[in-house]
């Protein structure tokens, strides 16, 4: 039996603007397995970022329910949602979403904080994680004064800080240069190979679909198809071609 | 990791935790944090300066020295005028409205920061007492200025006035005389001008902060100021 890490089931949400109501989700049911690589791809304003926040509890759903390791999100107390979030999903962002006040090292121990990790051993392991994406000499730098790139592989240090089993990414790529992005997607594939860690992606980046186990294509709120990696290679060498 | 174990819940933060994420935040906000407490010191130099000076100017009467004109017009029987009243009021107003309104701006800023930190497993109670924390640093800070600078002022304007008879019956302490309203002293008054400044810097940012932390971590991160 595939061991199911997320399910939705029938999750719509509407946002409301005065007597307007905006359907973003409508109706999505999505089961996605342990170590899997998920691409939520599909035309801007389709829902994939509203999708992304309701499968990482930081938004709630209108209807339906969505189910992390079995347990119903919709039925946890606020402490529940707040370890939830600080210990089993790393959050990384299209645009950083870095503590201005903190250094990159203070970025990547503040998860670890409110874990509490004691001093020592966060400190360390901050340390670590940050050698593993490459900004062993930039530790101590203000988000301020690193680059695009760097920025981001502090997010994924500090999206890792707790050991999550899933990685939920919202177009960490499209900030980026190409050749920045491809390093930053290899990071990430390098995590759910080697640690298998889930990961569920939004994006546009067409660079993304080799690396992917299967993409969800999303339109108008409703999940239109689902692609397995075989359906993808094909299309991956005419994209290719276009570059 | 221990995927399948059910979910704990989250543990508060040790007070001295907070103290330390809350200190580091002004220190690198150093500028941002000036112009906010400078707010809050204008405000309460504001008040501090008008209301001393208006006890000044009633202790002065009372020893009656008072020989300026505006005390020969406006000042009535009980040796307070009801502009000197509105005066003060009307400051009151000024530096609650200031103050309010700088730690609001200071807050708004910093709400993609509030969901940022949710996203990472703060609890709402934390996202409040650091707030709590920073703007009580700063409304103390700001308002023990701010109350110096105006009691400093007004002693000028009182030195211009009196002369140094000004230091004779300086309202130093607490008073109460007959034919008047309770005087308030000097000293009492920059105490008063702290526990104020303090009291507005908190509320004025705790109560954004809180409302803030109540939002689902994906609307507070979409606000963009
Ligand atoms: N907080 C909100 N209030 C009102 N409408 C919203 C809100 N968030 C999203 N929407 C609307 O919901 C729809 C889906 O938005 P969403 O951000 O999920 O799209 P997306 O697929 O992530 O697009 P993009 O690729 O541009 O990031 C859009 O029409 C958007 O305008
Ligand atoms: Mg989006």
């Amino acid at each position: 039996m595939p061991d199911i890490v997320v399910k939705t089931e029938d999750v719509v949400k509407e946002y409301r603007m005065g007597s307007n109501v905006l359907r973003a989700l409508d109706g999505i049911n999505i089961e996605i397995e342990r170590g899997e690589y998920i691409s939520l791809m599909g035309p801007s304003g389709s829902g994939k970022s509203t999708l992304f926040n309701m499968i990482g509890a930081l938004d709630r759903p209108t209807e339906g329910e969505v189910y992390i390791d079995g347990q119903n999100m919709s039925h946890l107390s606020q402490r529940q949602i707040a370890a939830f979030r600080c210990h089993r999903v790393g959050y990384i962002f299209q645009s950083y979403n870095l503590l201005n006040v903190r250094t990159a090292h203070g970025n990547v121990t503040l998860p670890m904080i409110f874990a509490g990790i004691p001093e020592k051993q966060r400190n360390e392991k901050a340390e670590k994680l940050l050698d593993r994406v490459g900004l062993g000499d930039r530790m101590y730098h203000l988000p301020d004064e690193l680059s695009g790139g760097q920025r981001q592989r502090v997010a994924i240090a500090r999206a890792l800080a707790n050991d999550p089993s899933i990685i939920l990414a919202d177009e960490p790529t499209a900030n980026l240069d190409t050749i920045t992005g491809r390093e930053i997607i290899d990071l990430i594939k390098q995590l759910n190979t080697e640690q298998g860690v889930t990961v569920i992606s939004a994006t546009h980046d067409l660079k993304m679909l080799d690396v992917s186990d299967r993409i969800v294509d999303i339109r108008d709120g409703l999940v239109e198809r689902i692609r397995n990696r075989d359906e993808i290679e094909i299309q991956v060498g005419e994209v290719g071609g276009h570059e | 990791m221990n995927q399948k174990a059910p979910i704990e819940e989250q543990i508060d933060l040790p007070f001295l935790e907070s103290l330390r994420i809350s200190f580091q935040s002004l220190k690198i906000r150093f500028g941002r944090s000036i112009i906010t407490t400078a707010g809050i010191t204008l405000g309460i130099a504001f008040l501090v300066s008008v209301w001393t000076n208006n006890e000044i100017e009633f202790a002065l009467q009372e020893s009656g020295r008072s020989t300026d004109i505006t005390s020969i017009d406006e000042t009535s029987e009980q040796g307070i005028s009801t502009k000197d009243i509105w005066l003060i009021i009307m400051s009151l107003i000024v530096c609650v409205v200031g103050i309010a309104n700088s730690m609001l701006m200071a807050v708004t800023e910093r709400f993609r920061e509030i969901g940022t930190m949710k996203c990472l497993g703060a609890l709402d109670g934390f996202v409040v007492r650091l707030f709590l924390l920073e703007s009580g640093f700063q409304g103390f800070a700001g308002a023990l200025i701010g109350a110096l600078i105006g009691t400093l002022g007004a002693i000028t304007l009182g030195l211009k006035n009196y002369g140094l008879d000004l230091f004779f019956y300086f309202p130093l302490l607490p008073a109460r005389p007959e034919n008047g309203p309770m005087q308030v002293g000097v000293l009492l008054l920059i105490l008063i001008g702290c526990v104020l400044g303090m009291i507005l810097a908190v509320i004025g940012s705790s109560f954004p902060a809180w409302r803030a932390a109540k939002l689902p971590p994906a609307e507070a991160m979409r606000t963009e100021v």
